[in-house]
């Protein structure tokens, strides 16, 4: 390895001006050429604020103050600017679709050469060949909209390499992707990081995810501190993941569990290289252990869906002969890659769009005689960012909006509200405005203003997109309580952790059509519906395998059990 | 992507339409909608319009793509053909000169031919207009577009946020309409059950989460543009640029020739704006 290092802070500090405190403090870190580097932490660690000290978004974008030393390629970065900088560290950032400078892929990827006046036919040249390195010469025509997740990011990731950087930067690049995608970006930066030999810098907190390929350090961020830097084997079989809120890969989990002590000899920083000689027999014998959980006896259907056809323009068809029976108390994931149809299935269930045929019933009721407004007091929908839906300064106000929209008395609405904020656990900040909440309490906000219509029905789509583990339980555990009150819960999501720990029952979407519904246990061991849906099988599924237990799927669905288990104590 | 997404933005198609470059266009645009707006000639009027919807079949645009936007104008020039009416019913007559009755609807007022004439000449003057303003903005490549700009000496970067807005339209159309959706679910009021006060303030409970998503928008892509050297120079080149064609000098001569043939036919013919069958 080389010993000059491309990337070095020293006792680097930095408070952006609008803080009370630094975010970063006294990092001392070498990162050096060609190496491959994973950053982890939880939201509001630092993680984020460091890459944009590398790219120079700080201090040229957003202001604060610096102290000590960060050099690139052996210069001061804050002596430099955010353009000559560019030309060293190319980013990727985390969305895909609001990155997307240009209005076709082509356009895209030559921006920079745009803002550097290349002659037109030299940077077509150039495009071309960039492109035919993420392979998407074929689709330099196609606009955003035309492309999957996965190619949109093949074409940012292009657009920042035509520069010939040396640091490819990836900020969270699997936040909105599905699984399947998720696994084949990895997998194109991999292949880009041993081709290229570049420097790459990963910055993302689902670990598990990342390490689908090889990495030569992690670093572990917390409070603005680095609080590791060590080897993926190394970091695995410490106690620092769970101390610190970065969720440990589910086979560590489902390992520490069956009471193996895991250790770095194991080599378990990838599941592909975990050696299980020592734990196969501890491993068989926690499954043949496990209780089978008895069958809950059928709740009364609350909401049944019937040869449910749906299309925009009368042509292709979203949705395909859909049927689903909803039980009362049920708590479902609905899943599948983007544009399989979820959306539209919660948008006609709300009145938002009308169904081309088929029958919608809550209870005995037809749906369809119902305006939006009436079946808001039925089917409360949350959309995934809560900036879409929050409309008023102060908290109260906004929970109490759909209330005094019905033009209900005022000692009513107080009297719900108030009820309302206390099950989310929003009474302390009653008075607070809505500016002073963190991104996860915004979200309970959205919640607790359709929750206060009283629905019997919640929709949530996309509830944990984006949030760090300590975020995600958090939410996840409230919808388990709201849950356990009596509603009926149905969730949007591409996170198969969501379906496993939290949904009982999971819904397959792919194509507009019902592929699957079943236990999320057995979904995620089928290949043939994991295939179709941009699933990824578990690392459970391979622990079993490797262990030599035939039936993966109650493998999983032991675990599962187990895990509730443990929780509940 | 569904079909009423793309509503009112460009779709790229291969047509000679297409094919010409924005600058073209707008040009063209401009010509012709002066000479429109300069001619108060129903015949002159009529064969522009003539001239616009066979361009806009030529474009290939289906009507299924503008009902709305035909709606919408068609709903203003009525409202305008009413009020004005209303405000001046003797315009017609103070115009050409005569008075020929037709019959009196109430009180003072009078419908006369030269009313009705002068009405029908304005209300196709401007629903002519539209058929130019849809083919500009459903054929132009916003990039393609913003290059040209640039090309004719207007800063790049006001071009590029000319080309930004054109492209973030059917994005912020769409949070709209969802938004707008979600807002309704939790009970707002948008039909005219409501009255005029709350419905402007019900209107902004769709408009501050707009802003709000859009604002988020906004610090995304300043910050991808930003990282890749947007702004750096003076001067940028364009991926997108077109070299003007012979069918672009073609189309320019037309509208030309157009706009001159408009003017000729009020400075020669009805020596002033006005057509006047009357005399």
């Amino acid at each position: 390895m080389n010993k000059e290092p491309i990337i070095e802070f020293q006792n680097f500090s930095f408070q952006y001006y609008s803080q009370a405190e630094p975010t970063l403090r006294d990092i001392n870190l070498k990162i050096y050429r060609g190496e491959k580097i994973l950053i982890v932490g939880p939201s509001g660690s630092g993680k984020s604020t460091l890459g944009h000290c590398l790219n120079g978004l700080i201090p040229f974008a957003y202001k604060g103050e610096i102290e000590g030393s960060l050099k690139i390629n052996g210069l001061e970065t804050k002596e430099q600017n955010i353009f000559n900088l560019s030309k060293i560290v190319g980013t990727v950032l985390q969305d895909a679709d609001g990155q997307f400078v240009g209005l076709t892929a082509g356009e895209d990827i030559a921006f920079a050469l745009e803002n550097d006046n290349i002659p037109q036919s030299e940077m077509r040249a150039r495009v071309q060949k960039t492109a035919q390195m993420v392979d998407m010469q074929n689709w330099l025509g196609s606009s955003p909209f035309e492309l999957s997740g996965g190619q949109k990011q093949r074409v940012s990731l292009a657009g920042v390499m035509i520069d010939d950087v040396d640091i490819l930067l990836f900020d969270e690049p699997l936040a909105n992707l599905d699984p399947a995608t998720g696994k084949t970006a990895i997998e194109i930066i991999d292949e880009i990081h041993n081709q290229s030999q570049k420097t790459v810098i990963i910055i993302e907190h689902r670990l598990e995810d990342v390490l689908h390929c090889d990495v030569d350090r992690v670093i572990v961020f917390h409070d603005g501190r680095i609080i590791a830097d060590m080897n993926p084997h190394d970091l695995v079989s410490s106690a620092t993941l769970t101390e610190n809120g970065i969720r440990e890969p589910l086979y560590i989990t489902a390992l520490k569990y069956a009471g193996i002590p895991v250790t770095s000899a194991m080599q378990p920083g990838y599941i592909s290289t975990l050696q299980t000689e020592l734990s196969r027999e501890a491993l068989n014998v926690w499954y043949r252990a496990m209780p089978a959980e008895e069958k809950k006896s059928a709740a009364p259907r609350i909401l049944s869906i019937e040869h449910l056809n749906f299309s925009y323009d009368g042509v292709r068809r979203i949705l395909n002969d859909i049927n689903i029976e909803i039980q009362q108390g049920e708590m479902v994931a609905i899943v599948g890659k983007n544009g399989a149809g979820k959306s539209t299935l919660s948008k006609l269930l709300c009145g938002f769009e009308k169904p081309d045929s088929g029958a919608m019933r809550y209870q005995s009721e037809d749906l369809r005689d119902k305006s939006i407004k009436e079946r808001a007091e039925l089917i409360g929908l949350v959309m995934q960012n809560p900036n879409q839906m929050i409309s008023k300064p102060m908290i109260y106000d906004e929970v109490a909006l759909g209330l005094r929209l019905r033009n209900l008395p005022e000692e009513q609405i107080a009297e719900r509200v108030e009820k309302i904020l206390k099950i989310c656990g929003l009474a302390p900040f009653k008075a607070w405005p809505i500016s002073a909440l963190s991104y996860g309490q915004k979200k309970r906000v959205t919640i607790a203003s359709i929750l206060v219509l009283d629905p019997k029905i919640l929709i949530l789509d996309e509830p944990t997109a984006g949030q760090d583990f300590r975020h995600y339980t958090e939410i996840m555990e409230f919808l388990v309580e709201l849950h356990k009150i009596g509603l009926t819960i149905l969730m949007i999501t591409h996170d198969m952790h969501l379906m496993l720990e939290y949904a009982p029952r999971a819904i397959v979407l792919a194509g507009g059509e019902k592929i699957a519904d079943a236990p999320a246990s057995s979904v995620l061991t089928d290949e043939s519906v994991i295939h179709k849906a941009n699933l990824k099988e578990t690392s459970l599924f391979h622990l079993a395998s490797m262990a030599g237990i035939e039936n993966a799927t109650n493998f999983v669905q032991g675990f599962i059990d187990y895990e509730r288990r443990v929780k509940r104590r | 992507m569904n079909a009423k997404a793309k509503l009112f933005s460009y779709n790229s198609a291969n047509t000679p339409i297409h094919r010409l470059s924005g600058l073209t266009k707008l040009i063209c645009f401009l010509l012709l909608t002066f000479a429109i707006m300069f001619s108060y000639d129903l015949r002159v009027i009529l064969a522009v319009t003539l001239f616009a919807l066979a361009v806009l079949r030529a474009a290939q645009i289906q009507f299924s793509q503008i009902r709305l936007m035909v709606l919408y104008v068609l709903v203003f020039v009525l409202t305008n053909a009413v009020i004005s009416f209303f405000f001046a019913p003797e315009q017609g007559v103070l115009i050409y000169g005569t008075r020929h009755n037709i019959f009196p609807i109430y009180g003072g007022y009078q419908l006369t031919w030269e009313q009705a004439f002068y009405q029908t000449t304005k209300f196709f003057k401007y629903l002519s207009v539209v058929p130019f303003g849809i083919i500009f903005l459903l054929t132009t490549n916003p990039s393609e577009f913003a290059s040209a700009l640039n090309g004719v000496g207007v800063n790049y970067k006001a071009a590029f946020a000319v080309a930004l807005t054109l492209r973030y339209f059917p994005d912020v159309q769409r949070d709209y309409r969802d938004i707008s959706l979600a807002q309704q679910a939790r009970g707002l009021e948008l039909s005219n059950k409501a009255k005029f006060f709350d419905r402007f303030k019900n209107s902004l409970l769709i408009v501050i989460p707009l802003i709000f998503s859009s604002l988020d928008r906004i610090e995304v892509i300043s910050n991808a543009m930003d990282l890749r050297g947007f702004a750096k120079g003076k001067t940028r080149t364009w991926y997108a640029a077109k070299k003007l064609t012979g069918l672009d000098y073609a189309a320019i001569l037309i509208s030309i020739l157009i706009f001159l043939a408009a003017i000729s036919v009020s400075v020669w013919i009805n020596h002033s704006r006005f057509y006047n069958p009357f005399l």
